[in-house]
């Protein structure tokens, strides 16, 4: 009896604790997401809402290629990015935990991701005086004649990745490295020991043992770059608009809530189909 | 004869050996250079063009002029935006912090029913973007007619921010430290004492850090600063507006005192938690 | 202060598990009492009931003759010393110490005074502002016991205080314990998994195993006259030989076994009075065979040692006796004679330091 009653006291207490975040979470994350989620069943007529059950916004999704082909585009640029990313950044934190000394590979991962502390508007404007047709690269070229024209790399898709990859660089080194030093350096010396070569060890030793964090990182840079609206818009220039520039444009020129809810709900199935894919690689656990 | 040629073969392989190592070795640091380079390339040409003196942020280079830094100082509407995100940074990082920590607190140390659905509940909002968030929040808003501003701001840094907050802190809640909380009681602190006076200034580094870490989010978010606010703005939407000038000196001045202000402050930090760290 | 302590029937029942099973204990004011048994055997579930961390499932506890089953450890007059000393990391030593007295509302430079009073004791005066990551472990194991202390407890539960330190310094601690414990005053109630520590610092010693006490009395005691089986083995190293009670009268009985037969006192039966015909284990610890030409030793003809080794005090033998060669007994040989694998020599027993217990 005085068991139960404490126990039941110590419940009250811990829900008192909890309560707060979980209220918080529900009111501003849960009730709004899942009214966007109806919304995205409604319809729009001019300027007003009309609250009629439907699927008119998804059917038109699949049949205008324009709204159809952001999705794609979406798609198409994230993977790049994700993959290009992955590819620069690994080797890049396998440099600094295996070749830098000891002592310089914090100063060596600290400068690695300086630029990450720029305000994101400004990494992505930055891009644009490098690139655009009177920017650095162009006149570095010109001046020592290698073109006679300035090329067009500013406001296209190629653009908008290098931004990106920028930026995503320098989240997955953090990440890749921070895996890269918990291994313990017995896993490469009994490889060496057993016979395996350099890239042996590699290959079959750190590789897979890293793979979770690369896979954790890979599937972050997918979340956050497909539905980033600031560095396609900014370097994409408009004739490829992905799917954020898509909503935007929605809520804003055409005023059309419902449809933007839609698109919203497509971005939000892509991502959950990226994790349902890599899902046996994330590892979200307590130390 | 065998054996001297045996020797000299492998003499030959450990040469070998050599040279491919000072090889590997000479990849690894142009892959390095390269790297840097490609990361830094357009914060230096950032910074530079904040300087020239003249109208537009490209080659040529004409000279050192201070006078962007003036128009920045001089612009209010820009130094508004600079106290308003300033604002809006610490006091949202503080409500996650401090709800996070309640959360992660009642988590980690009483046995709650659904303890997973909730913990998956606080965790949610870290695995959908940002842009649906605002979506979500605006379309409610409006519904309900509530004025937008950069209160709607904040709670919508809050949300972001308190999945993280709330990961960190519960992710530094030991095992270990339950000992440490039953020996407090034991000695007779009361529950409030013992969260007050031992459990908070226990974890104070991973508060802390989930602190910066939310500040550093909340200060440079972009999508919902600026699909929930109306009049008063935050710092990457005012600057987002003067974008649309065009390629500006003005923008690099102040992209680079945002980029030097925060490599200070995060050299402080580092300085003196990783100072500290290494002490014990 | 101090105060004695009863545990009447307590058991603890974890779903189908009995961690503790109906132990009744009755602990003298101002005693150091020492909980001993191997991991597992509910001597921290014990103690875990007497510090209030665990409510039992069924008896109850009583400290200084008041009534403390459901009380909140805050509330009773008894302080727990941690295994892994618990220390708070953030504060200073003095800090650390004085936080009971805090609790207990003491103005700041009155309880540094008197948290200064016990690092002194502990020997820590010179230290009080360090912060415990700045200790060896011995230190903080000092430290830890000064907080404990510090609150004037009735009583102070130390659950396996010496665990993580390492040999030496263990024992330097055990006599530490047992001087601060003498000049306190106070009940210390102390787990172990090692019969030496036990040994060393208790005025009487528990011996649990699965859940219920074997064994209940002072070191000597429990050492020479185990009332178990388990405690016999678990104090020590020791022999169990089989045998026949043959003929039993008030002073003595004669006892059968495959070695020979054995006169021995009545008060060597623990557990019951001697009668003919009872099945008896007879208990006998290395060091009680002897030499066949003292007088008082029972002769049981020859042995081989089949294996020796020398241990600085003695030499520890295995011995198959020609009588029952399938026997293999451990007896401990004098520093001095010098015994090799393969030689014969004459098995011999003083019977008061053998132990006869019921067979399992």
């Amino acid at each position: 009896m005085t068991t139960a009653t404490l126990e039941q006291s110590e419940h009250r207490k811990a829900w008192g604790l909890v309560a707060p975040a979980l209220l918080w979470t529900v009111a501003f994350f849960v009730i709004p997401f899942l009214y966007m989620a109806a919304m995205s069943l409604w319809s729009r007529q001019g300027r007003e809402i009309l609250r009629v059950w439907n699927l008119d916004n998804y059917a038109r999704f699949f049949n205008e290629s324009a709204l159809l082909r952001g999705l794609t585009n979406s798609l198409e640029i994230t993977l790049t990015v994700t993959v290009l990313s992955v590819l620069l950044a690994y080797p890049l934190a396998w440099i600094i935990a295996e070749r830098v000394p000891k002592r310089w590979q914090r100063m060596a991962l600290i400068l690695a991701i300086l630029p990450f502390w720029t305000s994101y508007v400004v990494r992505s404007y930055s891009w644009l005086l490098v690139l655009s047709k009177g920017g650095v690269i162009n006149q570095a070229l010109l001046g020592i004649g290698l073109i006679s024209e300035p090329l067009e790399i500013a406001s296209n898709r190629t653009a908008t990745v290098i931004g990106f990859v920028h930026f995503f660089v320098m989240l997955l080194t953090l990440t890749i490295y921070s895996n890269l030093i918990q291994l313990s350096p017995n896993y490469r010396r009994a490889a060496a020991d057993l016979g395996a070569n350099a890239f042996q060890t590699f290959w079959h030793v750190i590789l897979p043992l890293t793979l979770p964090g690369v896979m954790t990182g890979a599937f972050l840079t997918f979340v956050l770059c497909i539905g980033d609206y600031i560095t396609p818009q900014i370097l994409g220039g408009n004739n490829e608009l992905v799917l954020p520039q898509i909503i935007m444009l929605q809520i804003g020129r055409r005023a059309d809530f419902p449809m933007a809810a839609a698109l919203s709900i497509i971005l939000m199935l892509a991502v959950t189909a990226a994790y349902v894919l890599c899902a046996r690689w994330l590892k979200i656990e307590r130390a | 004869m065998a054996f001297e040629q045996q020797a000299r073969t492998s003499s030959l392989l450990l040469r070998q050996g050599k040279m491919k190592r000072v090889l590997g070795s000479c990849l690894s640091w142009l892959y390095l250079a390269c790297i840097y380079g490609f990361i830094f390339l357009p914060v230096a040409v950032l910074v530079l063009f904040s300087f020239q003196d003249g109208r537009l942020p490209v080659p040529p280079f004409n000279g050192v002029s201070l006078q962007w830094y003036e128009a920045v100082f001089a612009d209010r509407k820009l130094m508004a935006a600079l106290a308003n995100s300033f604002l809006v940074a610490t006091t949202s990082s503080i409500v996650a912090c401090a709800l996070g920590f309640l959360a992660a607190y009642a988590l980690a140390r009483y046995r709650l029913p659904g303890s997973a659905w909730q913990r998956g509940l606080l965790i949610a909002p870290m695995t959908v973007s940002y842009l649906i968030i605002a979506l979500g929040l605006l379309a409610v808003l409006n519904t309900l007619g509530i004025p937008l501003s950069l209160w709607t701001v904040g709670i919508g840094h809050v949300v972001i921010n308190l999945p993280l907050c709330f990961a960190i802190i519960y992710a530094s809640m030991g095992d270990h430290h339950i000992n440490i909380e039953r020996a407090a009681r034991d000695l007779g602190a009361s529950d409030f004492k013992v969260m007050t006076l031992v459990t908070a200034p226990m974890l104070m580094p991973s508060i802390m850090a989930a602190f910066f870490l939310s500040v550093t989010f909340s200060w440079d978010e972009f999508i919902i600063a600026f699909l929930l606010s109306r009049f008063d703005v935050t710092l990457p939407v005012e600057i987002w507006s003067m974008l649309r000038s065009g390629l500006n000196p003005k923008t690099n001045a102040i992209g680079s005192l945002v980029f030097l202000i925060s490599v200070a402050v995060l050299l402080v930090l580092e300085l003196a938690l990783f100072g500290r760290s290494r002490k014990s | 202060m101090t105060a004695s302590v009863s545990i009447r029937n307590a058991t603890k029942t974890y779903g189908p598990f009995k961690a503790l099973d109906d132990v009744s204990l009755d602990i003298d004011a101002g005693e150091f009492i020492v909980l001993l048994g191997p991991s597992g055997c509910g001597k921290t579930t014990l103690l875990s009931i007497l510090g209030g961390f665990t409510t039992p499932t069924a008896g109850s506890v009583s400290i200084g003759g008041r009534d403390m089953t459901g009380v909140a450890p805050a509330r009773r007059p008894t302080t727990t010393m941690f295994q892994d000393y618990a220390l708070f990391p953030h504060m200073r030593l003095v800090d650390n110490v004085g936080f009971g007295l805090r609790m207990r509302g003491l103005p700041k430079n009155e309880r540094d005074d008197k948290a200064m009073g016990f690092l002194n004791l502990v020997g820590l005066k010179s230290a009080a502002r360090k912060k415990p990551h700045e200790l060896s472990g011995g230190q903080r194991q000092r430290v830890a016991l000064a907080r404990a202390l510090a609150v004037d407890p009735d009583v102070l539960l130390l659950d396996e205080p010496l665990g993580a330190l390492d040999l030496k310094l263990r024992r330097q601690m055990q006599d530490e314990l047992k001087a601060i414990q003498q000049r306190v005053g106070t009940t210390f109630v102390h787990v172990t998994h090692d019969q030496e520590e036990a040994m060393a610092i208790a005025d009487r010693i528990v011996v649990m195993n699965q859940g219920k006490v074997e064994d209940f009395g002072a070191p000597a005691e429990i050492h020479m006259r185990p009332k178990s089986l388990f405690s016999a083995g678990f104090m020590g190293e020791i022999n169990f030989l089989q045998g026949r009670v043959r003929e039993a009268a008030n002073d003595g009985a004669r006892v059968e076994t495959p070695v020979g037969t054995v006169v021995l006192p009545a008060a060597n039966f623990t557990i019951r009075k001697p009668v003919p015909g009872d099945d008896v284990t007879l208990c006998i610890r290395p060091e009680h065979f002897c030499d066949a030409a003292s007088h008082s030793a029972v002769r049981l003809g020859e042995a081989h040692i089949t294996a020796s080794a020398f241990f600085g005090t003695h030499f520890r033998c295995h011995l198959a006796p020609m009588a029952a060669n399938q026997l293999s007994l451990v007896a401990h040989m004098p520093q001095a004679s010098a015994v090799r694998p393969g030689e014969r020599i004459p098995l011999a027993l003083d019977p008061s330091g053998v132990t006869a217990l019921a067979v399992a």
